[in-house]
């Protein structure tokens, strides 16, 4: 009884209303909703903006007091205030590329096997240790690292490397010794565990998206299953894959925690892989607490402006890269 | 340390969006006396409800906070220069002193069978000598069985009052090390690894053969790291111990500096340890606010007469009372309020 009572009510509340009017309500609410998507939209490039402006603005005395020399200078003395960004940008860029060099096919042959070849009981433990992973923070990892990771590599595979590749020219310097456990080849080593999930969740995704009729059709000529991953699966799968990659790579290159425990944090470029090194993260992570004096402030702050950039260009390369794909396969 | 970042950001915060509480002493530097500071916080709420609010972000973080005067007092394990204490407006003066040790780690080597002195220990982190068989160690160690195993060296690799003293004493004892380093809060390392924290080099120590590094005497002591002994500027071989510490501040003619700005590092005496350090307080001569500025002075007096026997329990060494008279003898004179009344008399 209440029920309709009620019904009843608010039956009664509604007039009969004139198109106009109701067309003109209708507008309103599309001119709100308008007003805020674009206005949080537009939030986001004012952030960008003004992250950009501070970054400059911050980075301005450093800039100008070492010039275009601040990027090619080996220098990080505090004691005299001479600043270069070599050495980190060297440090972030060859950790990164170790941890994609490893990542990238272990990330892409996980996903192969979960969507190709895989049984089916099996796939959703993969899948979730997978999705584990990029969900245990960085600082684990770091810990882990250094107290484990670091400790075995000094006593097994980095001996092992130098040894090995003692009498080859040219790979001895990229293997030369002493082994420390922590450096530049165990912090790749440990970026490439962390962006490993990004790749294979990614690529796992777009894989399961190609149509089955395509793969189908393509076992139906008597396809291999590697030929049907290399010829029919890859090629619909490229942007996606690609964009899993540059995902994991920008997160190789602003990765700060783990990378800080295990790379040594040595401001100098060495031939081997071996060596302690530096990256842009950790460098600004370690030493602006206690950066006293103006230019050494700047200098980080510098740096990040720089990371910044390399960001940015990586993305850049990324989107031509997909477009002249897209291009070349007509689409 | 190693929450260092999270630490200052919620510093920031706190330091923007709550202005300290009435009651609560406020201030913020130095990570080496946090241990002993805290401590001697807990027991003064304990005794007069007032509590402290001491965040740990580093010398440099402190001096720029008492500079912006966010906070009451700073704390510092470099002390600042006569001319930048004039030009802050600032007194300094020092709180408490521990020692700095190399520890190793070198399979069959036990806590304190290894002697360096300073300049063969200048050589090692210059990555002049370079395995821990060279003829420099063994010449101070005749009778130790030393690997030819590589030396890995351990640093700091953020910026540190622990680094400051230990370089200072490295470019005391070496001509090459003042010239090609220098002696800083951070320094560019002509050799080794880079870890974070006293506690980072620890590890690090502790992990990698053939290691050697820096810390604060009581890390080592609480990770059971091989510790070196040091031969000192009397030529006399002395072991890290609080006695030899004391010895390196009695020592010291903490008058000859402004602000008692004086570095422990390379005293005479036979027993002093040559790595000693003491670690500074600074407030304003004329704060903004006297009333806080006098319970600073209220509680670093309260922490001189009762402190003592809680710093020895962590390992560190109070002030002698020569120098605390001393010290309370400089607030009465220089920090006054608005008005020049003195916010501290040895009375109270």
């Amino acid at each position: 009884m209440s029920e309709f009572a009620l019904q009843a009510g608010g039956v009664s509340r509604f007039r009969p209303m004139s198109r106009q009017e109701a067309l003109g309500r209708l507008r309103l609410g599309d001119l709100v909703f308008r007003g805020l998507t674009r206005a949080a939209a537009l939030a986001v490039l004012g952030v960008l903006g003004a992250v950009i402006i501070a970054l400059m603005v911050g980075a301005w005395p450093a800039l100008r007091e070492f010039g275009f020399g601040f990027l090619i200078d080996e220098t990080w003395n505090p004691v005299t205030e001479r600043f270069g960004a070599i050495a980190p940008i060297y440090g972030t860029l060859v950790t990164s590329l170790i941890a994609m060099v490893i990542a990238v096919p272990v990330g892409l042959m996980i996903a192969m096997f979960l969507t190709e070849l895989c049984p089916m009981w099996l796939r959703r433990p993969i899948g979730i240790a997978i999705e584990l992973l990029a969900g245990i923070p960085s600082i684990i990892y770091g810990i882990w690292g250094l107290f484990v990771l670091a400790p075995f590599l000094q006593q097994t595979l980095q001996p092992a490397l130098i040894a090995l590749f003692g009498p080859v020219p040219l790979l001895n310097t990229v293997f030369a010794g002493p082994p420390y456990g922590i450096g530049v080849l165990t912090a790749g080593l440990i970026l490439a565990i962390m962006v490993l999930p990004f790749i294979t969740s990614i690529a796992r995704d777009v894989f399961e998206a190609v149509p089955p009729v395509l793969k189908e059709a393509a076992y139906g000529l008597g396809c291999t299953t590697w030929e049907v991953v290399r010829y029919v699966v890859l090629p619909y799968a490229r942007v996606g894959v690609i964009g899993g990659v540059m995902l994991g790579l920008g997160r190789a290159l602003g990765e700060t925690m783990a990378v800080t425990f295990v790379i040594g944090n040595a401001h100098r470029i060495s031939g081997s892989i071996l060596a302690p090194g530096t990256t842009i993260s950790a460098t600004i992570a370690n030493e602006f607490t206690e950066a006293v004096g103006d230019l050494y402030t700047s200098a980080l702050i510098a740096l990040g402006l720089i990371l910044f950039v390399i960001t940015l260009i990586v993305l850049s390369i990324a989107r031509y890269l997909l477009l002249q794909l897209e291009r070349r396969a007509g689409v | 340390m190693r929450f260092n970042r999270t630490l200052v950001a919620a510093g920031f915060a706190a330091a923007l969006v709550i202005p300290a509480a009435a009651a609560d002493i406020s201030g913020a530097g130095a990570t080496f006396p946090y241990p002993v500071y805290a401590k001697w916080a807990d027991a003064y709420k304990k005794e007069t409800g007032i509590g402290l609010n001491y965040q740990s972000i580093g010398s440099g973080g402190g001096i720029k906070q008492i500079r912006a005067k966010t906070v009451t007092f700073g704390a510092t394990d470099a002390p600042l220069s006569g001319k930048d204490l004039e030009a802050d407006g600032l007194v300094q003066f020092p709180m408490v002193m521990g020692g700095i040790v190399p520890v190793l780690n070198i399979d069959g080597v036990k806590p304190g069978e290894l002697v360096l002195d300073g300049p063969t220990l200048a050589k090692i982190f210059l990555g002049d000598i370079k395995t821990w068989d060279d003829a420099a160690i063994k010449a101070l160690n005749p009778n130790a069985k030393l690997p030819s195993q590589a030396i890995a060296i351990v640093h700091r690799s953020d910026g540190s009052g622990t680094t400051y003293n230990f370089t200072y004493y490295l470019a005391q004892v070496s001509d090459t090390w003042k010239a090609k380093v220098g002696a800083n809060t951070a320094v560019q390392w002509p050799a080794g690894i880079g870890a974070k924290g006293n506690e980072g080099v620890a590890n690090n120590v502790a992990q990698t053969k053939g290691s050697i590094g820096y810390v604060e005497y009581a890390y080592a002591k609480q990770n059971k790291l091989t510790y070196a002994n040091m031969i000192n500027k009397a030529g006399k071989t002395v072991s890290p111990t609080a006695a030899s510490f004391q010895a390196a501040a009695a020592n010291a003619d903490w008058n000859s500096q402004p602000g008692y700005g004086v570095i422990l590092a390379n005293q005479p005496g036979d027993t002093s340890w040559p790595m000693t350090a003491a670690t500074w307080i600074l407030v304003h001569k004329k704060p903004q606010d006297p009333a806080a500025t006098a319970e600073v002075l209220k509680f670093f007096a309260w922490s001189y007469a009762k402190g003592a026997k809680m710093a020895d329990e962590l390992d560190y060494v109070p002030m002698p009372s020569n120098v605390v008279a001393d010290v309370q003898k400089t607030w009465t004179r220089e920090i006054k309020d608005a008005s020049g009344n003195p916010l501290f008399t040895a009375s109270n």
